[in-house]
């Protein structure tokens, strides 16, 4: 023990600079009373490059400062210099694990703004889809969550089911993970014949498939050792730091975009809101795991009544018309040169439209000027705001817990960078 | 008893509504800056409105025209399943707008991406710092008057200059 410094002031312990980060600590981390430690940005239980600025006393958390900007790609910027139809693939990279949400947040503001229709099977599509990348999202968020906490096994089981939902996107869009597959005014494409019986096929056979997570997780003692009592958050506060999604939910408000402010005929759909009572982070993990089921409720309706028609709307002034049409039609060659040219020009105004994305809500603001390029776009996107409730959700945890919490927030820093 | 938001911020600030747009089925209510955090606090806390959760805000750059910047509140109610956006334009020269963390803490880190993303200063933020860009990051890359940042090509006639500027030039 001798030669380990105890008490040290932060000026020789800190290789940064301790001017910055006198207004940051307690005045208890300058005099060396407590310890500075950074966790991130390669840690791997932060879920991505998060830095975190931990000041512990003990093993006890006095204050966390999360750092981020790691991931930041200037997509807001970068979408301002193309048209509106090709702003879309830069939506798919911001969340990556819920790219049909990007896309139909960003398509719903398009759409309201230059009112174009979507048909009815374009719309019940959406549905399936955004429900099914909601799926696919809380598999990965409950693999790596249980990685986190020990559980290993259940990672192997989350990742193989989440492989047939990317066998789905790669069937429909060609992709994997960055579909690209909505567009404004319905679809790119029209679902191929084999989607639905595939897409049946799974979705019978998911339900057992939680029923297995939940059997080696709900009633683990290890389990509910790691996550009950840990990171309780009040519905005031979490309301408060405007917190979304199942985070909310998990302290027991029931409070759903989908529900409240239905989009893309959502409202014709019979499902239920899963809300917790404690708010903390076993809570959490319950209400992800009934979204799964209530997302398969959802699938299965939407299989029931996808009609047949048109899957993009017929409004050529937005929509480009059929490559078979070329041939035969004058009129179809000017739209579609002047589509993929110029693009199509968008009143001037200023739109908000928010989704339920699987972190909670994701909002999108659209400003046009009349012009061919937006304006102006901004993400509202739950895992930035979901961050910044970091510091008040791990205020006197223990250091191994901040990790389930961490879990449980189900933050992407994509999403958060953008 | 719900009540009409834009009937009562315009009783409650005549002087500081400016202007009431109705676009889309979206209400949005144009009030003076200096005056912000008092609507804010208004559309909070009187019964009848109480827009309890801040969803987004954002910062829009009109450049060139003046006044330049524009913030874009996007209220919601839980209790009354309503939506109102605020708007405040602020000047090119020193913009700057009173904090509303005190309002809505969850507007925090939103208004340090505004201080970040286009340099609108909040008077009274408890922790104004940069938040995407590096601390030493210099000018403001979502203004409309900052280049995308393509690299520079290199041809036989500028070959020297960019050579000089690159990393590895020093050796």
């Amino acid at each position: 023990m001798a030669d380990i410094q105890i008490d040290s002031p932060v000026e020789e312990t800190w290789q940064g600079s301790v001017e910055e980060l006198k207004g940051l600590v307690s005045p208890r981390a300058l005099t060396g009373e407590t310890m500075l430690l950074n966790m991130g940005p390669q840690h791997p239980s932060t879920h991505g490059v998060l830095r975190l600025l931990l000041e512990l006393d003990g093993e006890t958390v006095v204050s966390c400062i999360p750092d981020v900007g790691f991931l930041h790609t200037g997509i807001e910027k970068n979408m301002e210099a193309k048209t509106y139809s090709k702003a879309l693939v830069m939506t798919d990279r911001m969340d990556y694990l819920n790219p049909m949400g990007n896309n139909l947040v960003y398509c719903l503001a398009v759409e309201k703004l230059a009112e174009i229709d979507v048909p009815e099977r374009a719309m019940i599509a959406r549905v399936i889809l955004a429900e099914l990348t909601r799926i696919n999202s809380h598999l990965v968020w409950l693999g790596t969550h249980c990685l986190d906490l020990g559980a290993m096994s259940v990672m192997l089981y989350c990742f193989r089911e989440r492989e047939e939902i990317l066998d789905i996107f790669e069937m429909i869009s060609g992709q994997r993970m960055m579909t690209s597959y909505f567009r404004p005014g319905g679809l790119w494409r029209d679902l191929p014949d084999e989607f639905v019986p595939t897409l049946t096929d799974f979705i019978n056979r998911f339900p057992r498939k939680i029923d297995d997570y939940e059997a080696l997780l709900n009633n683990n003692p290890i389990w509910i050792d790691r996550t009950q009592g840990i990171g309780v958050l009040t519905p005031e506060d979490a309301i408060a730091m405007g917190c979304s999604g199942p985070t909310l939910r998990g302290s027991g408000v029931a409070f759903d975009m989908r529900k409240v402010q239905p989009y893309s005929c959502y409202e014709e759909f019979d499902f239920s809101i899963p809300t917790g009572d404690h708010g903390d982070v076993y809570d959490r993990f319950l209400v992800r795991m009934h979204e799964m089921r209530e997302s398969v409720r959802i699938i299965q309706q939407g299989l029931k009544r996808l009609p047949k028609g048109a899957h993009i709307s017929n409004n050529r002034k937005f929509v480009p018309p059929p490559r078979a049409e070329l041939g035969t039609s004058m009129e179809s060659v000017i739209h579609h040169f002047k589509l993929w040219t110029e693009g199509f020009k968008v009143p001037e105004g200023e739109v908000y439209v928010s989704i339920e994305s699987p972190r909670g809500e994701l909002g999108c603001y659209l400003s046009s000027d009349g012009g061919t390029h937006p304006h102006r776009v901004h993400f509202r996107t739950p895992s930035f705001i979901l961050i910044s409730a970091l510091s008040h959700l791990s205020k006197g945890a223990m250091l191994a817990d901040l990790v389930a919490i961490i879990g449980s927030t189900d933050i992407v820093l994509g999403d958060c960078d953008r | 008893m719900p009540l009409d938001p834009v009937e009562a911020i315009k009783a409650a600030f005549p002087d500081s509504v400016v202007d009431v747009i109705n676009f889309r089925g979206e209400t949005t209510v144009v009030v003076d800056s200096e005056k912000i955090a008092d609507v804010a606090m208004f559309c909070r806390e009187t019964e009848g409105m109480e827009f309890n959760l801040l969803s987004d805000m954002s910062c829009v750059d009109y450049y060139p025209k003046e006044p330049r910047f524009a913030l874009c509140y996007h209220l919601y109610s839980m209790i009354y399943n309503t939506r109102l956006r605020l708007k405040v334009y602020l000047p090119g020269e020193d913009p700057h707008a009173p904090t509303v963390t005190g309002v809505w803490p969850a507007v925090n880190w939103q208004e340090r991406e505004a201080f970040d993303m286009m340099g609108i200063r909040f008077d009274g933020h408890p922790d104004l710092r940069r938040i995407l860009m590096p601390v030493d990051w210099e000018g403001y890359p979502l203004r409309k008057d900052y280049p995308l940042g393509y690299e520079q090509v290199q041809f036989s006639f500028n070959f020297d200059e960019i050579m000089s500027q690159k990393p590895h030039a020093t050796e």
